[in-house]
């Protein structure tokens, strides 16, 4: 085994993402300690100026095809698995993201490497690499310990990015590819660009945000009486969009929008992971949930334990 | 189309969860089961497409609790056609990993015909990771997951997997394929609860015998602990009348009211 650590690389439309950096960033720091090398790895057409962008890097190794110019979960394991196999790094870091989820559980599978998924700090200790994992919607922490090589999914926002744009140029090794990447089961048709919504929460300073706790469609427009009432917008999280109550446009997290408002109020939201992911940055969080062991109290500055429609009342009244 | 259904239940997060006296999982007795809800989204996909064009639809299970059957049942009462439950020796006090997990669905799935399984994309207990993908590896075909909606067309199925942003992909995969499953084109349906109690009555639950539990890739848990949740915020009390006050005057104070 060496005592390298890999960082499979995710980009979108030219562009690295931004989790891509945060791995790269913490595979850096772990190096420091486990004395190996980190080695990038970029899968698509035409991306050594991607591989360049990886300065926190060693080395990059580049697959380059026509079949992996969009992602598919078949054509990528198809060249990461032998990759992996013959490099026999101590860690395989992937996002936890629609990419990494798909990618992740399959390699642990097919290279019987264990795997640690919803990873959100990563230590060593005497050699072995200590991961913490979120599970149980964010209520739950679980220390796991890789003594022998492994591989990590590391959640969105973990590790500061600035870390993994820092370096100079890595060097870049073009790998070659297993005999054919054409006739696969999955094939990539289109990239499907979200609607534009009725309103763009993005661009809003103050965000009332509802979740399953708002309980049915009728509700929705207390929400919205109280956004008009502090200036703001309504969004939510996923349970909400997924039944129609509001529109896609409004879903804040990982599958979601990302959102910085100057306030963002949750009312009856638990704080999973994945919400967390697109507003834990806001600049005033305001929790309101019924749980007082709900996990957005973590991230909010203020929680209150009460039933988000008493709250909600108070606050039109007062308004 | 026979499409195969994937369903587990987890610990229902709405319970208060406490640790196990060894630090190292969670405490069984205070776990209520629930049905993962993104299996149930799973279902309802596959029930769509059952109205869409008469795919065959077999829920399936490991009855790691004893405790399958209702949702079983309740798959049934929604529309499912066949439930099947992989029985075995399981120690009430081990979590199945997902490794395990997937390796005993794959024996199970092996022997059975199928054009598609479905599982929900994830699980709150997915510790080491999401059974699809390794299910697919065992199976031998391929996988896709975060999938928010499965359209048949000559042959393969058209698939919309969600990126971030909001973006999404289209895809074709043509079958045997499994596929997880992220939210059904609606909500899931519900099913009287008289409706469940007949079926429970008339309708039989086919049992298939686990293999070994495998528990090779088993990641060690050295410590498992309930997050200080309310590390970071104050918490504001009183009357909603107070909080309401108290939340108005945050604002002001900060210049966003
Ligand atoms: C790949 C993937 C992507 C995802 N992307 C997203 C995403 O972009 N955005 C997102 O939000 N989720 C996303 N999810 C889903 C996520 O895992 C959670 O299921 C979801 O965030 C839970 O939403 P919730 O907090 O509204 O519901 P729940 O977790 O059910 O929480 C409801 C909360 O309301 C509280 N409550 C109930 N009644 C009241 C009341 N009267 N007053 C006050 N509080 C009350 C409860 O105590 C509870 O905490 C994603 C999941 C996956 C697998």
């Amino acid at each position: 085994m060496a005592q390298d650590i890999f960082v499979i690389a995710e980009h979108l439309k030219g562009s690295l993402t931004e989790g891509t950096f945060e791995i790269l960033g913490a595979a850096r720091t772990l190096a420091g300690t486990t004395g190996g090398s980190v080695v990038g790895v970029v899968l698509g057409q035409g991306v050594e100026p991607l591989a360049g962008q990886m300065v926190a890097a060693d080395r990059v190794l580049v697959a380059n095809d026509a079949a992996l110019a969009d992602f598919t979960p078949e054509a990528y394991l198809a060249v990461l698995e032998p990759l992996i196999r013959q490099h026999q790094p101590r860690l395989t870091m992937l996002l936890n993201t629609s990419f990494g989820m798909d990618l992740a559980a399959a390699l642990s599978e097919r290279l019987s490497l264990p795997l640690v998924a919803y990873c959100k700090k990563l230590e060593t200790e005497n050699g072995a690499v200590v991961a913490t994992s979120q599970i149980y919607g964010g209520k739950v922490n679980a220390e796991c310990v890789l003594e022998g090589p492994g591989i990590v999914s590391v959640l969105t926002g973990s590790f500061p990015a600035d870390a993994g744009r820092a370096g100079s140029a890595p060097a870049i090794e073009t790998v070659p590819l297993p005999a054919s990447l054409n006739g696969r089961k999955v094939q990539f048709k289109t990239l499907i660009e979200p609607e534009v919504g009725d309103v763009d929460i993005t661009r809003s300073d103050i965000i009332v945000a509802v979740g399953r706790g708002i309980q049915s469609q009728d509700n929705i427009g207390t929400a919205e009486e109280l956004a008009q009432a502090l200036g703001g917008v309504v969004a939510s999280s996923r349970p909400v969009t997924d039944a129609g109550w509001l529109p896609r446009s409004r879903q804040v997290g990982k599958s979601g929008m990302s959102v910085k408002p100057r306030l963002y109020l949750a009312l009856g939201i638990s704080g999973a992971p994945e919400h967390l992911e697109g507003m834990k940055d806001a600049g005033l969080i305001i929790a309101v949930n019924t749980d007082p062991n709900a996990p957005i109290f973590g991230v909010a500055h203020y929680g209150v334990v009460a039933d988000l429609f008493d709250v909600t009342e108070s606050l039109i009244e007062k308004l | 189309m026979h499409i195969l259904v994937v369903i587990k239940q987890v610990p229902d997060l709405v319970e208060e969860l406490e640790i196990n006296s060894d630090g190292t999982a969670l405490d069984p007795d205070c776990i209520s089961p629930t049905l993962n809800e993104f299996d149930d989204h799973a279902l309802e996909e596959a029930l769509l497409l059952k109205e869409a064009v008469g795919a065959q639809v077999t829920v399936l299970g490991i009855d790691a609790t004893g405790e399958l059957d209702q949702a079983l049942y309740t798959a049934m009462a929604k529309g499912a056609d066949r439930a099947k439950k992989i029985v075995g020796d399981f120690d009430e006090e081990t979590h199945l990993s997902s490794h395990a997990r997937a390796r005993l669905l794959a024996e199970a799935i092996k022997p059975i015909g199928y054009d598609f399984v479905f599982v929900g994309v994830q699980a709150v207990d997915d510790l080491d990771g999401q059974v699809a993908p390794m299910l697919a590896t065992h199976l031998g075909v391929p996988h896709v997951g975060v999938v928010t909606a499965v359209h048949p067309i000559n042959g393969v199925v058209s698939i919309q997997k969600e990126y971030w942003a909001g973006i999404m992909a289209e895809m074709d995969v043509t079958p045997p394929a499994v596929l997880g499953i992220q939210a059904a084109r609606q909500s899931p349906r519900y099913a009287p609860v008289s409706k469940v109690r007949q079926i429970s009555k008339e309708a039989t639950i086919e049992e298939i015998e686990a293999g070994e539990v495998d528990e090779r890739l088993v990641v060690p848990v050295r410590r498992m602990y309930l997050p200080e949740s309310s590390g970071r915020a104050e918490f504001i009390e009183g009357e909603p009348g107070e909080v309401a006050d108290a939340i108005l005057n945050l604002l002001r104070e900060r210049g966003i009211k």
